[in-house]
């Protein structure tokens, strides 16, 4: 997001907030849903493929719409009120396709959208799917198929090769140049966050813990305009808690919302974007002439990909907040962190706190209840590493990413045996207060460094670049 | 009829948004004309990184990619001059140092050239010694575009730094009277150059209307944003000046000069017997010798490409018909007997394979024959002081 757009969004939550609109719950959940719609269509980036700006955000909607269809308790058909919510999310979508016919600085989409009568005939054959669907009372054989899905979706967007031949397909159907296909074609605004969301309702509803929400809820929930491009990852739960709970008092709300709004626009728009023009990269990495050097460019990174992300994250909840959302915190100081193990419970929060719930727990539960009978040690191993093979996975499917993620994985595990080893020996040994915290600062030193080289596999797409880049900061090359 | 208590909180929230949004429109509104009042932005300029945390720059800053050379152009004349390892020089120079600031074209800065092989790097790399014992210690005032107003201007700002020589490598391009306010470094110092004009009574046109008129909010905190930012960026790129010594990415392949010419009897437009002295700014070369005394001044006409490809005959590359040219070095040469300059007319003295992308572009070892022969230059005129 550009920094105009992100003041536009907190001006336009402030008004709100003021105007008095969002008093009651059911008019705030219309104001986010549709909101949300309209800047799904707004921030969606350009492509090369044409109106795929506009089909991917209506792609959005649509999964969303399925999806909840899908999750929505057996008992529960369509109510009147969904009926409403899905009128009106279509009559905006239709109306952006209408801005088709005026001129582009005018356009609610971003690129010129297809003609409304091709999209109110997409909208009605979706819409008569929908209803089939909810008449359907064992509609959550449909989950299992629709994870997949999702998945599916996930992965193709998520490897380059793949990515550039589904766009070389789109560009066939749109009579364009296939040759000049390539995986920026499918960028697809938010979709990280918006599937990871529709993961966490599919999985809940087949754990039978996904909240009865209306569609405007579930639109709210997913396409949360402020969470929309980097987080965090609210649960439907909570989220539908804060929306149907009366606004509290805007003074104190007010307070924090704009208090985090400037904060992350320090963060992000001041101090991460003046760290990106000397941090590492691909290009500087093989230029650098000293290993000090190299070291001073890791730390800008690192420091950068923080304030930025957190940034992101300030922006989010502070905006969050002016609409009485009150979104999960993503960043929790993570660079003081003693030891990996809390690196990753105060670094991308939300992300982890979903593997945990969605895969960890689970994987690891099934581990101990295996009849192989696998000692612990192996188990959390075979977790851990596959946790975090996971999460580098979700960021892309390279081998940077990959390795990254067997980087922390490793780490985890390594540190896991190591506190097992020493926990004993330390109560053995029973250190002052003063011992304790050196310990501690050089605990945080040592995991920020881990951390950091690290990042190296991250900031630099090749492998073997990344390679040497870690010998020369360790002195080996 | 007394409100609730979540009524009170709202009206609280509403009132303090009031307020919030009345001291930071104040707030802004103050800043704003204080700054168009006080243009603080000359001072700001002076303040750098460079030379106290981080190694100055060896050559101006200048540059279109930013993301690869860590370099960029901008217009403020104190940051881009506080940015050079010369802002860091001692003044006087040392007792044993030899101080030579050279000015110039793109062929002086050092287009397609890494920072160890420019003019003045092969010159420092020389070791030459003048006969009193100094060593010569050269600085590159070069900047890649083509205004002899422009490097009169850059002698003027290095001045304080108080050279034992100046050398200035000229070619006809830079000559022509309209080009002079072409550059957007001039035309972005308005105040500069009509100084310059005013002191050395040049006769370029201070009314010039490619010179930018600063209206009141283009002077605002507002109006300078994209000044400001050019400031801030200028330090954010220091890291990867001191880290890398790259201040501009060299392409591995690039468009060689062109061997074959047109047909094109023209020079800037003037056809053959319509070129006059009064075209080309002798005036501004004559302020050159004047702004740099108490030092003197070494006028260079650069080496440029000699064709002999197709349309040889008319031209001698692509800047430059025969006649043009020819009449231009009788002129410069006349000049210079006329008022006693320290003249060299190196124009063929590089032979054609050094060039590179351009007929003024010299290859690492083409600026070396040059610095040799400029090296000696140097320990003549240092001998013999006029």
């Amino acid at each position: 997001m550009t920094l105009m757009q992100v003041a536009a969004l907190a001006a336009l939550a402030t008004a709100a907030r003021f105007s008095g609109l969002l008093e009651r719950p059911a008019v705030r959940a219309w104001i986010l849903c549709l909101s949300s719609a309209l800047v799904l269509f707004l921030l969606q980036p350009v492509t090369g493929v044409r109106q795929l700006d506009y089909w991917l955000p209506l792609g959005t909607l649509l999964m969303c719409a399925a999806v909840w269809a899908i999750t929505r308790p057996a008992a529960q058909g369509l109510a009147r009120e969904d009926t409403v919510t899905a009128t009106a999310v279509a009559t905006l979508c239709v109306a952006v396709s209408l801005t088709r016919y005026v001129p582009p600085e005018l356009r609610f989409s971003t690129g010129r959208a297809p003609p409304p009568e091709f999209v109110a005939l997409v909208l009605a054959v979706m819409a008569g799917l929908l209803a089939l669907t909810l008449r359907h009372k064992g509609r959550d054989i449909a989950s299992l198929p629709t994870v997949l899905a999702v998945l599916a979706l996930f992965i193709l967007l998520k490897i380059e090769a793949l990515a550039t031949l589904a766009g070389s397909a789109v560009r066939g159907l749109t009579g364009q140049d296939t040759t000049l296909a390539s995986s920026s074609d499918l960028r697809w605004l938010g979709f990280s966050y918006i599937a990871f969301r529709l993961l966490h309702a599919l999985f809940e509803c087949r754990n039978g813990k996904m909240p009865a929400l209306t569609l405007r809820e579930f639109f709210a929930w997913v396409i949360f305009f402020p969470a929309l491009v980097a987080g965090p990852i609210d649960r439907a739960a909570r989220f539908a808690q804060d929306l149907r709970a009366p606004l509290a008092p805007a003074d104190p709300e007010l307070r924090a919302g704009l208090g985090r709004i400037a904060s992350g626009l320090a963060k992000k728009f001041v101090m991460a974007d003046s760290l990106a023009l000397f941090c590492l990269n691909e290009i500087n990495a093989a230029q650098v002439n000293s290993t000090g050097w190299l070291w001073m460019l890791l730390y800008a990174y690192a420091l950068r990909l923080y304030l930025d992300f957190s940034g992101y994250t300030d922006l989010a909840i502070g905006i969050g907040n002016l609409f009485g959302v009150r979104l999960p915190e993503n960043f929790n100081a993570p660079y003081l962190r003693p030891n990996l193990t809390q690196f990753w419970n105060s670094w991308h929060m939300s992300l982890a706190q979903w593997f945990r719930a969605h895969f960890f727990n689970p994987v690891t539960r099934a581990l101990r209840a295996s009849p192989h009978n696998l000692p612990p040690a192996l188990i959390i191993l075979i977790t851990q590493l596959a946790t975090m093979l996971l999460i580098g996975a979700w960021h892309g499917l390279s081998a940077g990413y990959i390795i990254w993620g067997f980087w922390h994985g490793a780490g985890l595990f390594v540190h896991n045996r190591w506190s097992e080893w020493m926990r004993p020996r330390m109560a053995a040994l029973a250190p002052t207060p003063r011992t304790a915290q050196a310990l501690q600062v050089s605990g945080a030193i040592l995991t920020f460094h881990y951390v950091a080289l690290g990042w190296v596999w991250f900031a630099i797409a090749s492998p073997q670049l990344s390679w040497s880049v870690l010998m020369r900061l360790l002195a080996f090359a | 009829m007394t409100a609730n208590p979540a009524e009170q909180l709202q009206r609280a929230g509403g009132r303090t948004l009031a307020r919030l949004l009345l001291k930071t429109g104040v707030l802004f509104l103050l800043l704003n004309l204080a700054f168009a009042q006080l243009n603080p932005l000359p001072a700001l300029g002076r303040i750098s990184a460079y030379n106290i945390l981080l190694p100055g720059r060896t050559r101006l800053p200048y540059g279109e990619d930013p993301a690869r050379a860590y370099n960029f152009s901008l217009y403020s004349l104190p940051a881009m001059l506080a940015s050079h390892e010369l802002a860091a020089a001692p003044v006087p120079p040392p007792a044993n140092e030899y101080r030579v600031i050279v000015i110039g074209d793109s062929s002086v800065w050092g287009y397609l050239l890494p920072t160890a092989d420019t003019l003045t790097a092969q010159l420092n790399r020389s070791n030459t010694t003048t006969p009193d014992g100094r060593v010569l210690r050269a600085y590159n005032l070069g900047y890649p575009v083509m205004s002899l107003t422009k490097d009169l201007l850059l002698l003027t700002l290095a001045h304080s730094y108080t050279p034992n020589l100046v050398v200035w490598c000229v070619t006809l391009e830079s000559f022509p009277m309209d080009k002079q306010l072409f550059p957007p470094l001039l035309q972005n110092n308005p105040d500069a150059v009509r100084a310059l004009a005013d002191r050395y009574a040049l006769r370029t046109a201070v009314d010039d209307t490619r010179l930018v008129q600063r209206d009141f909010f283009s002077r605002t905190l507002l109006g300078q944003r994209r000044n400001l930012a050019d400031l801030l960026r200028l330090q954010l790129y220091a890291p990867l000046w001191a880290a890398t010594g790259i201040d501009q990415e060299i392409p591995k392949t690039y468009v060689r000069r062109m061997e074959d010419l047109p047909a094109d009897p023209t020079f800037a437009g003037i056809t053959k017997g319509q070129l006059t002295q009064q075209d080309l700014a002798f005036d501004v070369l004559a302020a050159g010798f004047e702004a740099a005394r108490p030092a003197e001044l070494l006028l260079v006409n650069e080496p440029m490409f000699v064709s002999n490809g197709v349309n040889s005959d008319l031209r001698y590359n692509f800047f430059y018909p025969r006649w043009a040219y020819d009449q231009y070095r009788n002129w410069l040469a006349a000049a210079a007997r006329e008022n006693n300059w320290r003249y060299f007319d190196w124009w063929d003295a590089v032979n054609a394979a050094e060039f590179t992308d351009s007929a003024v572009h010299l290859s690492p070892a083409g600026t070396g024959q040059l610095a040799n022969k400029l090296a000696a230059a140097i320990v003549a005129a240092a001998a013999n002081p006029r």
